[in-house]
């Protein structure tokens, strides 16, 4: 082993978290810089789990297996909000009713793995059941318009801005297939009264394509629902530009915020 | 001090279900990544005995060594990108985890080490039975070997998470000597299982 000297008993010690005082505080700073003690740290680690072996005994009841699969059940569900901030907050405040309840999907589908997606997106759709006949036709009508978002063919991408400015977040869910796009954004800085963002999706190959534009709402909020892109076309990711209001054929200004296709 | 380490020798390794035709480590983490709880349940069966069995040793209490098997499999269900199989054995790395955990639960605080804090380096693979009992076999045999004070020392340090300075005091021995103790006890437990 190639750990200094002088810290090698306290190495084995630390290990075992049973260093204290000013020699603790000591070798944490020396272990933090130097390759060597770091490695024969997590070596001595290793010695523990030696003597963790030692420690044959009785094996745990039964009960706590079940304990344990009975936990991941409650846990699957609860899974979800770690993945996006979209449903907290102020948001449905932001919007209109209609706005919200895209958000409020889109807050369920807008997830890593599909397969949740679809699930959250249920339990999202079975909470709109006791709605009014009217309200059950227009939850149709938007459950059959985002099942797509939660199907294998979705592409989620996460926009971050370049800069450490206040946060702005924009999420895309693109279906390739069939060209449909969801796109919502919080926290965008407002722009002058002649100026608007534009959406692009980036293709694989050739030149940006317009995705839609839009103008966030006095807390930055802004939401675009299937744009006219045409079906098929592959994307690598999506930017967002400030444009005139009418939107450009073309970016004109440099992206404010992009996403790729992970 | 009675020795418990290498204790239950009638006990044999705790039996690991972990065969050579079943998913490795690996692949079953990646289910579990992919939130699949059969995934989760095969490592639970794989090494729930051992997590056990170490939280049972230093809390001594069956409903307390139970919560800190529930917590860090639930930990390892919530986090297994923690598990880093570059560093080998998951269940080396799950036995220290527990180690920690129940010190801390001993010592009534709140817990302290993050599972993707806890980093180690072991060549054992503890998910084979049969790897396991051979390590077992020598382990013992080194703690059989070693002098009495040197295994207790290594004892109240990992059982009883006592500082170096809390075993001198309890010891009347020297803080180098048990400095010493340790290290060198660890360390033939690292040759014995190398060799």
């Amino acid at each position: 082993m190639a750990a200094h000297e002088q810290f090698a008993d306290d190495l084995a010690l630390y290990a075992l978290d049973a260093l204290d005082g000013s020699q603790k505080a000591a070798l944490e700073q020396h272990v933090e810089t130097c390759g060597a003690c770091s490695r024969e740290l997590e070596s001595l680690r290793g010695d523990m789990a030696l003597l963790a072996l030692a420690a044959s005994g009785p094996h745990p009841p039964q009960r706590s297996r079940d304990r344990l699969l009975s936990a991941l059940a409650v846990e699957r569900p609860a899974a979800a909000p770690e993945r996006t901030g979209a449903g907290s907050g102020g948001w449905f405040g932001r919007l209109g009713w209609m706005a919200a309840a895209l958000l409020f999907i889109a807050g369920a589908v807008l997830m890593k793995d599909a397969k949740e997606q679809s699930a959250a997106l249920q339990r999202e759709i079975a909470g709109l059941q006791t709605k009014t006949a009217a309200q059950d036709a227009e939850r149709e009508r938007v459950r059959s318009e985002f099942a797509e978002f939660a199907g294998p063919g979705a592409q989620p991408v996460t926009l971050v801005v370049a800069k450490n400015r206040p946060q702005p977040q924009g999420k895309a869910i693109y279906v390739q297939s069939s060209g449909k796009l969801l796109f919502v954004a919080s926290d965008l800085p407002a722009v002058p009264d002649d100026k608007a963002y534009e959406l692009w999706l980036l293709p694989s190959t050739g030149n940006p394509v317009p995705a839609g534009v839009f103008r966030p709402d006095a807390r930055g909020s802004g939401v675009v629902v299937n744009p006219p892109l045409n079906a098929g076309v592959s994307a690598k990711g999506f930017a967002i530009t400030v444009e005139p209001k009418q939107g450009s054929a073309a970016p004109t200004t440099k992206p404010v915020m992009v996403g790729l296709v992970s | 001090m009675a020795s418990a380490l290498g204790q239950n020798a009638q006990d044999g390794a705790p039996e690991v279900k972990a065969g050579g035709g079943e998913a490795s480590d690996l692949s079953l983490v990646a289910r579990v990544r992919a939130r699949d709880e059969s995934a989760m349940a095969a490592l639970y069966d794989r090494y729930s005995s051992l997590v056990y069995a170490v939280a049972l040793r230093v809390l001594g209490d069956t409903g307390a060594a139970e919560d800190v098997l529930q917590e860090i499999f639930l930990q390892l269900w919530r986090k297994p990108s923690a598990f880093d199989a570059a560093r080998g054995s998951m269940g080396a790395w799950l036995s220290v985890i527990a180690r920690n955990r129940s010190i801390d639960a001993l010592r009534k605080r709140k817990p302290e080490t993050d599972i993707e804090d806890v980093v180690l380096s072991v060549e054992t693979n503890f998910a084979h039975n049969a790897d396991r009992g051979r390590a077992l076999l020598k382990i013992r045999e080194v703690l059989g070997k070693m002098a009495a004070p040197q295994r207790s020392a290594l004892e109240m340090a990992f059982f009883e998470g006592l500082t170096h300075t809390e075993i001198a005091e309890k010891t009347g021995e020297p803080l180098g000597t048990i400095k010493t103790r340790i290290r060198a006890g660890l360390l033939s437990l690292r040759a014995a299982v190398a060799g």
